[in-house]
């Protein structure tokens, strides 16, 4: 087993245990630092597979923006755990079914024969001059510009639509409404009220 | 050495397991929101695995593109969350009932 091979196993085993910790822990801030370690793991093997760009814009938007946000959300509201954990184990066997044979499909097709080393041989490791981020950006500035536009304007709408959602008007000042003063009948303000006669006090007085 | 088959079988793993944390986490839509990102992660894990191994750079291009989808939609996603807690005091999927459907 060559360094190589031992970097992927190491960082593989490692994105695969806090993939399942994400899923399974307990508590949701425990999941949110764990799927951080995930995303850590994951651009180490981006790393490995020359994608260094992206590596660090996983790091940079994921664990530095997504993740946060995340993590605020969780804290900011105040959770229930047990009612969210009731019943948490009863649809694990079709779960681990369905999960389970998609994995062994999968591995049926994906394994060894259409995508092994003799089908799909490694590239040569890209000379010391070369750049992921210029030939990445070459690319989207020209051929994809179109497609960068409309992620810009997705963005966009997504800060947009997370504002309206969450802004509450607050109701600081007191005023008039005109309208209302406007429209006011007499009935509105005035009660009649019949009431009994009261008989007069008689010779008592002083 | 490393394969393709590897990555790809790895990128099957970790859906797997998004899938069967929306399963299990039915009920805590956080999680269930944390678990569509690995699987997107997943799916990106393949993409960049295969632009490596076809000297294509297309790939990474798409994995750009679907990380700035995927931080769109956890950003509204994580509003919509705040909204109904706000309202129901709740995020469990079963205290969403008030359409009746």
């Amino acid at each position: 087993m060559n360094f190589e091979a031992s970097v992927f196993y190491f960082f593989s085993a490692i994105l695969v245990i806090a993939a399942l910790r994400v899923i399974t822990a307990r508590n949701p801030v425990h999941s949110a630092l764990f799927l951080v370690l995930a995303f850590f793991t994951a651009a180490a093997l981006w790393l490995l597979l020359e994608a260094e760009f992206l590596a660090i814009v996983l790091v940079l938007v994921y664990v530095g923006a997504v993740m946060v946000l995340f993590l605020f959300v969780i804290m900011m509201l105040d959770l229930n755990l047990e009612k969210l954990r009731e019943g948490y184990w009863d649809y694990l066997l079709p779960s681990l079914i369905v999960a389970g044979v998609m994995v062994v499909e999968m591995a049926v097709i994906l394994g060894g024969r259409y995508f092994g080393l003799a089908a799909m041989p490694h590239p040569p490791a890209a000379g010391a001059d070369y750049s992921n981020t210029k030939a990445l950006g070459r690319l989207l500035y020209t051929e994809y510009v179109y497609a960068f536009e409309i992620a810009a304007v997705i963005l966009l709408v997504a800060i947009v639509a997370a504002i309206a959602l969450t802004l509450r008007s607050q109701k600081k000042n007191k005023y008039q409404a005109a309208y209302k003063q406007i429209a006011v009948r007499r009935s509105d303000r005035v009660r009649l009220v019949s009431m009994p006669g009261e008989e007069r006090d008689r010779g008592d007085a002083p | 050495m490393i394969s393709l088959s590897h990555y790809l079988i790895l990128g099957a793993i970790l859906f797997s397991i998004g899938i069967v944390g929306i399963f299990l986490n039915r009920k805590n839509v956080i999680i269930v929101l944390m678990a569509i990102e690995v699987m997107l992660l997943a799916v990106n894990m393949n993409f960049i695995a295969f632009s490596h191994f076809l000297q294509d750079i297309a790939g990474q291009i798409f994995v750009f593109f679907i990380l700035t989808v995927a931080a769109a939609e956890s950003a509204i996603g994580l509003a919509i969350l705040v909204v109904l807690f706000r309202n129901i005091q709740s995020i469990n999927v079963d205290d969403l009932d008030q359409l009746k459907g």
